[in-house]
């Protein structure tokens, strides 16, 4: 990680500030942020921390209030025209043509950009081969996941030198989630910077680092193993035959910090250390049985979790 | 044993020569909560809608309270409730004209509206959000109100198609703890999610494959039976084996 920061940096905020209705929703509250050439950085946080904004100050689609934004040497403000040549945008809502078939709509991005797809076909051919056989297809009747594998192969037509990926997928099958990424580890492989925002912690822990955002503010930013690492607090996974119930009644013991469902498990962290065998007596008084209490590795959700509930 | 709150028998849908839905059977029983997944383009969508009324099925049949879908459309619609995944509220009308608007369709009476109204802003904390746009909400929030909406007229049964797409972890959970709450009080929950964590809070879960169930069972013996860990691991196994594409 150190040698992708060494090098020249592909993006550089300072003191970023954005605010929208006359200065009254304050969007993004004086943001610093450095992105290395080749990183590929996870960009997580709730619904309104300003993920979206970033995205679209970076890609020059709307102006800062505040602070120097520059991408691969180029302002954000000054500079627009050079730097739209260069950066590939994939917004959050689907933003294909609908009525247009899967070849008009790369057609259409690739002369936009006063190129072709055939000029640039090794950039995209990996993605193109599984587009193929609906060529003809309109962008409404395909799958979502296949949908996104058109967007980001619409995006990626004119050779961009960064991306910029908004929820690429959200709505997205697991298999086609895999698949997707796949395809954005070969661009890391050769070289591409990517900024991805992502509702799904396991897209995260595939990336370099992890920049948590929060009510416009960056909470942290680091590499998914120092994010773990940070944890800093032991963390339990409990398990029983009423897991509803469990939830109800692991939050009203009275060292309790933060309790989550987690799939087949509740996770659960304590203000003091605890006795297991007391926790268990506590579930068990309390009707529960087959209790099952492990000590556990958190995951970057875990972490997650954790930094917007202190 | 009691009849099913849903029951779908040979249900097939063809588009042209493409069999979307082939020939799927299963039961939903009272009160539980029952997962419907599948990768994208695995049928689901279309079951759901053919499940809900929304969709005239080419072969087989779906009882829903034991009313048939195809011939009593009208008596099944007043006791379910809906939530799409794309659209559900108006996002140009207050939370409260939204409220209203969904109680007046399914005939609910003014006093019990306003009644319903303050409920749902204390449940949700949007006391002062009650007459602005929804459009101004968090989507979190908004999911919270459609689904809060979706049962605002006591329906035995509700569907939600990927009502968490998108939502953040922390809403994500609140947002099942409101699907556990209505399980409580007898409401039947019929949902589709992309999120395996989630798959864990349902009590059955139905794994569609190339428009067939590829598997029906609570999480926990799906995980023993196919060996595996975590649900994630048991639907990437049975998705990837798709043949068909598209």
């Amino acid at each position: 990680m150190e040698k992708l920061i060494s090098r020249a940096p592909a993006v550089k905020i300072q003191q970023l500030r954005k605010t929208y209705e006359n200065d009254t929703v304050l969007a993004i509250k004086g943001l610093d942020l450095t992105v290395g050439s080749g990183e590929l950085l996870a960009l997580i946080g709730p619904d309104g921390a300003g993920k979206t904004s970033l995205f679209r100050i970076l890609a020059t689609l709307i102006l800062p209030d505040g602070g120097q934004v520059e991408v691969l040497g180029y302002d954000v403000v000054k500079d627009f025209q050079s730097l739209r040549l260069i950066t590939g945008y994939m917004p959050g809502r689907f933003a294909l043509y609908q009525d247009l078939t899967v070849l008009e709509n790369l057609s259409f991005f690739a002369t936009v950009f006063n190129t072709s797809i055939e000029a640039n076909y090794d950039i995209i051919r990996d993605i193109y081969v599984q587009l193929e056989p609906f060529k003809h297809r309109r962008a409404s009747q395909l799958s979502g996941g296949m949908k996104q594998k058109l967007a980001l192969c619409c995006t990626l037509v004119h050779k961009p030198s960064i991306l910029l990926l908004d929820e690429p997928t959200t709505g997205v099958d697991p298999v086609s989630r895999q698949e997707f990424w796949d395809i954005l580890d070969k661009l890391k492989a050769d070289g591409m910077t990517m900024i991805v925002s992502t509702p799904y912690m396991d897209e995260a822990r595939r990336c370099d680092r992890i920049a948590m955002m929060n009510r416009g503010e960056l909470l942290d930013i680091s590499t998914p193993e120092a994010l773990i690492d940070g944890f800093g607090k032991p963390l339990y996974a409990i398990q029983s035959d009423r897991m509803f119930a469990l939830l109800q009644d692991l939050r009203k013991y009275p060292v309790t910090d933060t309790c989550f469902a987690f799939g087949e498990a509740h996770h659960v962290t304590f203000k003091k250390s605890i006795q297991v065998d007391d926790l268990r007596g506590y579930l068990q008084m309390q009707g529960h049985h087959h209790v099952d209490i492990a000590q556990i590795q958190p995951t970057v959700e875990d972490c997650f979790m954790d930094q917007l509930a202190s | 044993m009691e009849t099913p709150v849903i029951q779908v028998r040979e249900l097939t849908k063809k588009f042209g020569h493409f069999t979307a839905v082939d020939h799927i059977s299963f039961d939903v029983h009272q009160g539980e909560i029952f997962g419907f997944l599948g990768a994208n383009g695995a049928g689901k969508t279309t079951a759901m809608r053919m499940i809900c009324g929304l969709l005239t099925p080419t072969s087989g049949k779906v009882d829903v309270l034991g009313l048939n879908i195809a011939t009593q459309t009208d008596a099944v619609k007043r006791q379910i409730g809906y939530m799409s995944q794309k659209f559900s509220l108006y996002d140009g009308l207050t939370v409260r004209e939204n409220v209203t608007f969904y109680g007046g369709i399914y005939g609910m009476g003014k006093d019990q509206l306003k009644l319903k109204i303050a409920e749902l802003a204390e449940k949700l904390g949007l006391e002062d959000k009650i007459d602005h746009q929804v459009s101004s909400l968090p989507l979190g929030w908004k999911q919270k109100l459609a689904f809060l909406v979706a049962i605002q007229h006591d329906p035995k049964v509700v569907f939600l198609d990927e009502p968490t797409g998108g939502v953040d972890p922390i809403t994500r959970r609140q947002f099942w703890e409101l699907i556990y709450e209505a399980a409580e009080r007898g409401i039947t929950v019929f949902v589709t999610t992309h999120y395996m964590d989630e798959a864990e809070y349902c009590d059955r879960v139905c794994i569609m494959v190339d428009g067939s169930v590829a598997a029906l069972d609570r999480p926990e013996n799906l995980r023993h039976k196919m060996g595996k860990e975590t649900m994630h691991e048991v639907f990437y196994q049975l998705a990837r084996a798709a043949q068909r594409q598209e």
